[in-house]
């Protein structure tokens, strides 16, 4: 033990002259947004092993582990596939009902677990709050990015599906992961935003359960979104997961790729992103005392 | 030499009570919001919520290599201190200028998960720590070694001993490489033989020319590991400088207590129509020059009531907690009557029997050994330091008591 401890000192025993700068500045934050980015570039790898942390727990308490990942959407699948494709017989435009809403409740499965483990995230982390410095953004997103990791697990699926249906895969899905990335921004905004103001009303713990359920029903992910009369098209499209979902079923299922509206979600998705992070960073230097 | 770390001004305030809960939900809010502006008139505008200065004007500079000892009753602003420097909050006013690297051990064993094995923890610990998978699994063997768990690196932590759950999360901190280490009570954990090590790595450590900032309570090992040393109380810095001088006085001055209560117009006393407590105070047996207490003193408590019910059999009870608030001991006078008019009642906590730490004291007066008439808490604060060792040892002394037995030591069968 002696000897290990003695070799440490060899090997840095150097002090290193100062640089002229200060590495850090630590003062009371003047107003001015400013998001850090150059912090959580360098604490890029603590994204990875929170996102790793979160997929490996996850995994390991359960029983089914990964396969939960495809079970909850493909449940979800028969279940609606049963009330609104026999029953309510909604029309799913040409496609199996049960591949068309698969393939909108991937990413809605996605959707609403990231903005849930997200939303909660930040109470959840107390003890890293209170104790250890690094961009708190990491939190809500690496809950997002776990979530990330289901969606992948759960793909597979919709490939078997559109096999077993025999529909055909053409160039549009080159817009499959640009889509995915749109789902994953939104996601991290609303998670964002959600996050911070659960720090000071715990309310939101309540309440997102309920977002979730009311958003999902607002988006067309049960039933196609031309079903909405065209008068309302103009406010339905304000929900930004109409675009991203319509979208989807467009390069999913080889139709005219709807630019508008997935511009309209892309354009509202940056915007709550911004308001979300701006709104973070203003919330953020009081988490260590008021959590 | 350039100062490493150069602390200007910093002061932090803490909003409490009034306008600021620790945390709200919806409806306080809203309700909050109907009602303010009726506060505001009812309390003639200055509806200022409570606010505290946790810290105040806090200036100083450490240069390369210094370790500094940070010290200071409970609630005087160290960890604070250390908060704001290691960034997890921001200071009120003031400004702190950091040229080096900070790892902040504040706490051993943060982001460790219970379901995750000790291999895996050490990358995860690691990397909320601030190192780089690279630089974690170039000390992975080190750290292994180091913490003594070989041969459950792949079970779950929450499988571990807490002596091998300390063990390991110290390790990895450790092995931190930061220019400036932040380090908070962490050796008041472990056993003894485990203590000492970390004290021996902490003074590696130091000798690599790092520079480490050193809250603590034990100053024996403050004394051990910092030339320099600097005292806060409520926020401010009493007195920075030379380890042994700063000490001294810290210890002198009795920072830490209240030793004695005093009233001399009972109107003002605390009690009741049946009892009043007139004095109560705690002083070394023997008379101790310096009138401190250490694990050596014994001690003195006297305390003086009025009765004012003639011929009630009373009898005193006071017991001693530590400051977490853990019982030591409920001492318990014999009851007999007593005409109105002072009662007194004293007794001796002998030496070596306190373990040095902080005790807080509070009295009951009870009549007919069971109906209390009095019961006042934290009436008197003391603190039994530890005595300069024989042994060539320097952590926490384990126990809530502190006895010296009379050994009797053999050889042979």
């Amino acid at each position: 033990m002696n000897s290990a401890v003695s070799s440490d000192n060899l090997l840095t025993s150097h002090t290193p002259p100062l640089p002229d700068e200060p590495l850090f500045v630590v003062e009371a934050r003047q107003s001015g947004i400013s998001f850090h980015l150059k912090d959580f570039w360098i604490y890029r790898e603590l994204l990875y092993f929170l996102i790793w942390r979160d997929v490996k727990i996850r995994y390991k308490q359960t029983l089914l582990g990964a396969a939960w990942a495809i079970i909850q959407p493909l449940l979800t699948m028969v279940i609606f596939t049963f009330i609104f494709g026999r029953v309510a017989r909604i029309d799913s435009e040409g496609v199996p009902y049960p591949v068309f809403a698969y393939a909108a409740l991937l990413p809605w499965t996605f959707f609403a677990n990231a903005i849930t483990t997200s939303g909660n995230s930040i109470v959840g982390s107390t003890h890293l709050i209170t104790k250890v410095y690094f961009p708190r953004m990491i939190i809500p997103v690496s809950a997002v990015g776990a979530g990330l990791v289901d969606f992948a697990v759960a793909l597979p699926m919709l490939a078997a599906l559109m096999f077993y249906y025999h529909i055909p895969l053409t160039w549009n899905l080159l817009l499959f992961l640009p889509l995915v990335l749109l789902t994953t921004l939104l996601a991290i905004a609303v998670g964002l935003w959600l996050s911070a103001i659960n720090v000071k009303y715990r309310d939101v713990k309540f309440a997102i359960p309920f977002l979730v359920q009311i958003w999902m029903y607002l988006s067309p992910v049960p039933y196609p979104s031309s079903v909405v009369p065209a008068r309302w098209r103009t406010i339905y499209l304000l929900n930004p997961f109409v675009g991203i979902i319509d979208g989807y079923r467009a390069v999913l299922f080889a139709r005219a790729i709807p630019w508008k509206e997935i511009g309209i979600s892309l354009v509202l998705t940056l915007v709550l992103l911004f308001y979300a992070a701006y709104q973070f960073r203003k919330m953020e230097k009081s988490f260590a005392d008021v959590i | 030499m350039k100062p490493i770390i150069k602390v200007e001004n910093i002061g932090k305030q803490y909003r409490i009570g009034a306008r600021q809960q620790a945390y709200s939900t919806l409806r306080e809010a809203l309700a909050g919001a109907v009602q303010a502006p009726l506060k505001r008139l009812q309390r003639n505008g200055s509806s200022d919520a409570v606010t505290i200065w946790a810290l105040k004007n806090v200036s100083f500079e450490v240069r390369p290599g210094e370790v500094v000892g940070i010290i200071g009753r409970n609630g005087s602003g160290k960890s604070t201190l250390l908060k704001i420097l290691s960034r997890i909050t921001e200071p009120t006013t003031g400004r702190v200028e950091l040229y080096g690297r900070i790892g902040s051990l504040l706490e051993v064993g943060t982001g460790f998960h219970p379901e995750l094995t000790g291999r895996e923890n050490i990358f995860l610990n690691g990397a909320v720590l601030g190192m780089r998978r690279n630089e974690i699994a170039r000390k992975f063997d080190e750290i292994v070694a180091f913490a003594e768990i070989e041969k459950f690196l792949d079970t779950p932590v929450k499988h571990y001993s807490s002596g091998m759950y300390m063990r390991l999360a110290f390790a990895v901190a450790a092995h931190l490489e930061p220019e400036i280490l932040l380090v908070d009570e962490v050796l008041a954990v472990g056993d003894a033989e485990f203590q000492t090590k970390c004290l021996g790595k902490m003074g590696a450590v130091a000798g690599e020319g790092r520079t480490v900032l050193f809250v603590s309570h034990n100053m024996t090992a403050v004394r051990r590991l910092c030339r320099r040393v600097i005292w806060l109380n409520d926020g401010e810095v009493v007195q920075a400088g030379e380890t042994t001088q700063v000490i001294g006085d810290f210890l002198r001055r009795g920072a830490f207590s209240t030793l004695k209560k005093e009233w001399d117009d009972p109107s003002q006393a605390p009690g009741n129509d049946q009892v009043r407590l007139r004095s109560i105070a705690v002083t070394p047996a023997g008379g101790q020059i310096d009138g401190q207490f250490t694990v050596k003193t014994a001690i003195q408590l006297e305390a003086a009531i009025w009765n004012y019910l003639p011929g009630a059999v009373l009898n005193f009870s006071v017991v001693l907690s530590n400051i977490e608030g853990v019982a030591i001991f409920n001492t318990v006078s014999i009851e007999r009557p007593f005409p109105a008019g002072l009662v007194r009642g004293s007794f001796l906590i002998p030496a070596d029997f306190l373990n040095d730490d902080t005790y807080t004291i509070r009295l009951l007066i009870v009549k007919d050994t069971s109906v209390v008439l009095l019961d006042l808490a934290d009436l008197l604060m003391l603190q039994v330091h530890d005595s300069e060792r024989r042994i060539n040892w320097y952590g926490k002394w384990v126990g809530a008591v502190r006895p010296s037995f009379d050994w009797e030591l053999s050889t042979g069968d």
